[in-house]
């Protein structure tokens, strides 16, 4: 079952070409592995599945990307109704500049699916954005360590926490797809591996889209895997064909570590 | 080698801190005088009466009517350029206008800002004449409004830049908008710079005294209405330090000895209430 199709996708920064003529389906709930060389075009790829691509300056994009046979480069495309189907999550991250329950509260509000808020209860509608953010707190496997300061600066968490509660906040607006772009690069290894589990844990019921530098990441989390090089798609196939018989030269020479 | 080197580094750390001893020499010399010569004209008088009869030659009153007016004058001038200039940062965004056009909006508030008050008087009185009007204080704080506008604009759009792209991404990231990015974490994440731009602007136009000297007038009461003129701080000190009563002139370093106590009065409450807001930003 395919979540993601796209279809001859070329992305230029200027007069730069960051991707050529990419060709790709993504599998349903499965977490997918882009790798390769540091300046292929990861990021760019995985940016582009949700159009967040779009804020960067003088980038060109050809090509289409259907999601869920949608095409999302159609003009009159709602991109925030996009964002909230695909969400991002950054390599570092950047909590906003509230408290802890705001940092979460903030995507449902927007969306408008804390339905009890505009009702007449107004304590009603209260508990049920508590309720929402204990949720995805708990989804995101940071609950417990933050229930007793819900309303402390964000800013004030540890940088494994901080990441922990983007995925909270990506989680709250009900996503189906998760973009991550190395979202462990930044952390010590035993927040990465907290995360890691997570991702394992989410993978039952979303698309995750994972972006990573670390073969070994790639390795342990990856169902499927995507090898990019200067732009270029090599190989796509399930992680287990991928790493037993790589059919690309350059495939191999990644996974041997002759390129990095 | 070795040695020229360490020289080197000894001439510019005296050179560094010669510069910095002369700042603070220089604000220490600044308030010294001004508390010395205006201190012992400072009385309860001078700050709640105004300007009796022969009050310029050296009789009874206050300047009640310059510490009111000025008051006046900068209270409606910092409103309306704040709903000015905080909406002009935020159009600078590149989400909003283009990076060329906002390159040439900053460039002309640059060349707004560094124009003389005096100019800005000017202009506000060729306008003033043309509409029939005469110097008031509604007159002084539009012109005020004018000249603080480009002060504060670029500031607030400094602060307003300085909000790292990541975080507005993360916004955008979960399908936010642009106005809603814009209010819940542009506009938090820049509130101290903010405050600071407020301040740099109340600051100029409150000590100001050129740009009013012909549209807001000069007057011994205090006005009741916006088209009555208003006596200023700056002013009270411009007039009294021209006259030749010494106790006139010794007025006039009260005068701005109140002007540099209101100053630092809104500079101390400022930065209470920026910190106070800040508590959840990202640093």
């Amino acid at each position: 079952m395919s979540k993601i199709e796209v279809k001859s996708l070329s992305v230029s920064f200027g007069s730069q070409q960051v991707l050529r003529d990419i060709n790709l389906i993504i599998p349903d709930r499965q977490i997918v592995a882009i790798i390769g060389p540091s300046g292929c075009g990861k990021t760019t790829l995985l940016k582009s599945l949700n159009r967040i691509l779009d804020l960067n300056e003088e980038v060109s994009v050809a090509g289409d990307i259907f999601v869920d046979g949608e095409n999302i480069y159609a003009p009159g495309m709602d991109v925030t109704a996009l964002r909230k189907k695909v969400g991002f999550l950054p390599q570092r991250p950047y909590p906003l500049p509230m408290s802890i329950f705001q940092n979460v509260a903030f995507g449902p509000r927007i969306h408008g699916l804390d339905t009890f808020r505009s009702g007449s209860d107004e304590k009603a509608g209260k508990k049920d954005m508590f309720a929402l953010v204990e949720h995805y707190l708990r989804l995101a496997g940071l609950w417990e360590e933050v229930k007793d300061r819900l309303h402390a600066p964000a800013a004030k968490l540890s940088i494994g926490q901080q990441q922990r509660l983007a995925l909270a906040r990506v989680l709250s607006v009900e996503p189906e797809v998760i973009l991550a772009d190395e979202p462990t690069s930044a952390l010590d290894p035993i927040s990465a591996k907290l995360v890691e589990t997570q991702f394992r844990i989410l993978k039952k019921d979303y698309t995750i889209i994972l972006v990573t530098h670390i073969l070994r990441q790639a390795r342990r989390l990856g169902d499927y895997i995507v090898f990019l090089y200067m732009g270029d798609l090599v190989e796509h196939e399930p992680a287990a064909q991928f790493f037993r018989s790589p059919r690309d030269e350059k495939t191999r020479a990644y996974i041997n570590g002759e390129i990095s | 080698m070795m040695k020229s080197r360490s020289r080197e580094e000894v001439f510019f750390k005296a050179l560094m801190m010669g510069s910095l001893a002369l700042v603070f020499l220089a604000l220490t010399g600044i308030v010294a005088v001004i508390v010395a010569k205006g201190l012992s004209s400072l009385n309860l008088a001078m700050i709640l009466e105004t300007p009796k009869g022969g009050y310029y030659l050296g009789k009874e009153g206050g300047i009640a009517n310059a510490i009111i007016g000025s008051l006046y004058l900068v209270t409606g001038a910092t409103v309306l350029s704040f709903l000015i200039s905080l909406p002009v940062a935020l159009a600078l965004q590149k989400e909003y206008l283009g990076k060329r056009f906002a390159d040439i909006t900053r460039l002309a508030l640059d060349i707004l800002w560094g124009t003389p008050s005096i100019v800005y008087g000017a202009f506000g009185f060729v306008v003033m004449v043309l509409l029939g009007l005469r110097a008031s204080l509604l007159g002084g704080i539009i012109v005020l409004t004018l000249l603080m506008i480009p002060i504060m604009a670029r500031a607030m759009d400094e602060a307003v830049r300085l909000v790292p792209f990541e975080l507005k991404e993360m916004a955008y990231a979960i399908g936010a908008n642009r106005i809603e990015t814009t209010l819940a974490v542009v506009l938090k994440q820049a509130l101290p710079g903010i405050f600071t731009g407020v301040i740099l602007a109340f600051g100029r136009g409150i000590g100001d005294a050129a740009s009013i000297l012909f549209t807001a007038g000069y007057t011994d009461e205090i006005p009741t209405s916006l088209l009555d003129p208003v006596a200023s701080l700056p002013l009270a000190v411009f007039f009294q330090s021209g006259t030749p009563v010494p106790e006139v002139q010794a007025r006039a370093f009260t005068a701005a000895l109140i002007l540099l106590f209101i100053v630092l009065v809104v500079n101390i409450v400022a930065r209470l209430l920026g910190w106070r807001f800040s508590r959840n930003i990202l640093r």
